[in-house]
């Protein structure tokens, strides 16, 4: 019955390499290639994030203590740097914006971003973040091909510069993005820099992500070893059934 | 023996017998191949859910407001939460991989067949309680396709003739999927299914025994030839359950273990397919997920609800399909009239047959899994009907699935089936 085993294995690749439902909605997706590895872009993602995110979105699951520990921070580090909300070093990330005021300027309340990641996938944040466009028919005056009439101004049009859209011929469909006015940041060092935010919330999503990789390595080690002397032990008790 | 064992022996007599009964002098036969290890598998996860899922509900808040923060709580705060729950969820879904893979050498070797009914039938209570325990679970983290899997599951008994909006209500104890079906769902899923499952395991396990293990020739080491190196009235093929398979099983739980453990620590996600991204977003009555599917284990069976067309201005005929597709199963042991057991000596229809019952299972479930929505347009172009083909096709294998049963009560019973000569005794190939 060997002959079904790679029958068995085909047929996990196949369930892996099968993108899910969530993700396939989104096709034409950059890719991110988020890693939770690399401290410095962690670092790097959650300055990014507190500069220009943590004004309207909370992290409400993650705490400024975890992150410090995660990120390899001191506490004077981010509650010097980060934190400018007052919160203490042990509370998580809330917004300071009142729901109130938040749902009256941009007709919803900026959503927690916690699970983003989790939720849409690392790629899908990532694309998003690169195909803000101006768009003088919507209330902001910014629109998005990845979230059509997304609720978000661009926060980071400053890095990025102003993108406006080619249309296709005769439609309102949105052909490529073409970066009209450049900002601070060249194209290549723009998707570094949403790359690091991406891996950092990609962190936010699962911090779990850093122990378990960690952890993973000697486990598996540890059970390769148990089977082998598992297996030493039936051959030798099974030597004499024929 | 020990003092000690002979103080336990003479207040509880029964104890070393059932013991010797059931490990030390079970006999099993001794040419178990690869598929004889997801038995002890499927108990080892039984045990993991257990132990882990006791952790989990010191730390898990039944809660519609709490639920979904709890779980947050467990990842983050709870010292190894997240070990816990990664071990709760790929146990899960590893107790169907496990569960499907026993089953189905049940029916290769045919050990569902007289005198073993009694324990294919406990068998398939089982299964049938393990989807009723994974279901709700699968309500309680309370994230967006908690909720809608809840709403479309349940309201599947809404289509039952006459009863079924009451039915709906009475289950749900709401309107919607609320409060109150959180609440009762955690109390089925910890309390109520978890006894109900170690009741049936240990009857399914004390039916087996009485009758003793079937193996891949299907011949009957019970009524062989006795007389073995341990007792002379034990079958001669047939070796001690300990220590020899509790040595072998050893070895596969190594390797079990191993993929386990590579998925909690590596791929506990599995890309989406065993925790799923919507349920990322908490539970919320106002957005519906793009897709509402459930999750892997179940897609077969679902697949063949949406397939089953309405008739008579009613959508009960599906719900009736997905019911009958497991009481066929319960019912195999009498659809089935094969006069030998093993796959190696059935005729070349059952082979066949088998095959393709298998692979109308797997084509359900693709369909369920919306898998053919993203393939049938890279296959066959972007500009057919979808609705259309996937109809067509899950008509189709529908149609062989239950196409199966019928097959193989008339290749049994009206005697087409060609077998070949059964040994006397086992054989050992691998």
């Amino acid at each position: 019955m060997k002959r079904f085993l790679p029958a068995i294995a085909l047929t996990f690749g196949l369930l892996l390499g099968a993108q899910p439902a969530a993700q396939a909605e989104g096709e034409g997706l950059m890719s991110a290639h988020a890693s939770v590895r690399d401290p410095a872009s962690l670092q790097r993602g959650a300055h990014l994030f507190f500069n220009y995110c943590a004004g309207c979105h909370s992290l409400k699951y993650l705490r400024y203590s975890r992150m410090a520990d995660d990120l390899g921070l001191t506490e004077k580090q981010v509650m010097d740097n980060l934190n400018v909300t007052g919160a203490k070093f042990q509370e998580p990330v809330v917004s300071s914006m009142p729901a109130a005021d938040a749902t009256k300027w941009f007709g919803k309340n900026p959503p927690d971003l916690s699970l983003e990641v989790s939720a849409k996938g690392a790629d899908w944040v990532y694309t998003y973040l690169n195909t803000f466009y101006l768009d003088p028919s919507t209330p902001i005056g910014w629109n998005n091909t990845t979230l059509k009439n997304a609720a978000m101004p661009f926060p980071l049009w400053e890095l990025q510069g102003e993108q406006t859209a080619v249309m296709k011929p005769g439609t309102h469909e949105v052909e490529k993005l073409q970066l009209t006015t450049p900002g601070s940041l060249t194209p290549v060092e723009y998707q570094q820099a949403t790359r690091d935010l991406v891996n950092f919330l990609t962190y936010a999503s699962e911090p779990a992500a850093l122990q378990r990789h960690h952890y993973g390595v000697w486990v598996i080690l540890f059970l390769a070893l148990f089977t082998l002397l598992a297996y030493f032990l039936k051959k030798e008790y099974w030597k004499d059934v024929h | 023996m020990s003092k000690f064992s002979a103080w336990i022996g003479e207040r509880a007599p029964g104890l070393d017998a059932t013991y010797r009964k059931h490990m030390t002098e079970y006999y099993a036969p001794k040419n178990f191949n690869l598929w004889y290890y997801f038995g002890s598998l499927a108990l080892l996860v039984l045990i993991n859910q257990i132990v882990t899922g006791i952790f989990l509900t010191m730390n898990y808040n039944p809660s519609a407001a709490g639920a979904f923060d709890s779980v947050q709580y467990i990842m983050r705060d709870v010292q190894w939460g997240w070990l816990i729950r990664y071990m709760h969820t790929t146990g899960a879904s590893l107790f169907f991989v496990v569960v499907f893979l026993h089953m189905f050498r049940g029916l290769l070797y045919g050990s569902y067949q007289k005198p073993r009914e009694l324990v294919w039938l406990l068998g398939m209570l089982i299964f049938l309680t393990l989807m009723a325990e994974a279901f709700m679970g699968y309500v309680l983290p309370w994230g967006n396709m908690s909720f809608w899997g809840a709403k479309v599951i349940v309201s599947l008994f809404g289509t039952v003739p006459v009863v079924g909006n009451d039915l709906v209500e009475w289950i749900m104890g709401d309107f919607l999927p609320a409060d109150a079906t959180l609440n009762r769902f955690f109390a089925l899923h910890v309390v109520a299914l978890p006894i109900v499952l170690l009741l049936l395991v240990v009857l399914h396990l004390a039916a087996l025994h009485e009758v003793g293990s079937n193996n891949p020739d299907g011949v009957d080491v019970k009524h062989g030839p006795k007389g073995n190196r341990w007792s002379p009235t034990a079958p001669v093929d047939g070796i001690p359950f300990h220590p020899y398979y509790t040595l072998k099983d050893l070895v596969g739980v190594g390797v079990f273990l191993i993929v386990a453990a590579f998925i909690i620590f590596f791929a506990p996600t599995f890309g989406g397919w065993f925790l799923e991204h919507d349920n990322s977003i908490p539970a919320n009555n106002l957005l519906t997920p793009a897709q509402i599917k459930p999750v892997w284990y179940f897609t077969a069976f679902y697949a063949i609800v949406r397939m089953v067309p309405s008739a008579f201005g009613t959508a009960f005929w599906g719900v009736l399909g997905m019911f009958g597709s497991i009481a066929l199963l319960f019912a195999l042991p009498w659809i089935d009239g094969g006069k030998v057991r093993s796959i190696r000596y059935r005729g070349t229809g059952y082979k066949v047959g088998l095959m393709v019952f298998v692979l109308s299972f797997f084509c359900l479930m693709a369909l369920g899994m919306d898998l053919t929505d993203e393939y049938f347009p890279r296959i066959f172009g972007s500009g057919i009907d979808l609705t259309t083909w996937d109809n067509v096709f899950g008509r189709f294998w529908t149609l062989v699935y239950f196409g199966y049963f019928v097959f193989l009560w008339l290749y049994t019973h009206l005697g087409w089936e060609k077998t070949k000569p059964v040994p006397e005794r086992v054989t050992m190939h691998d």
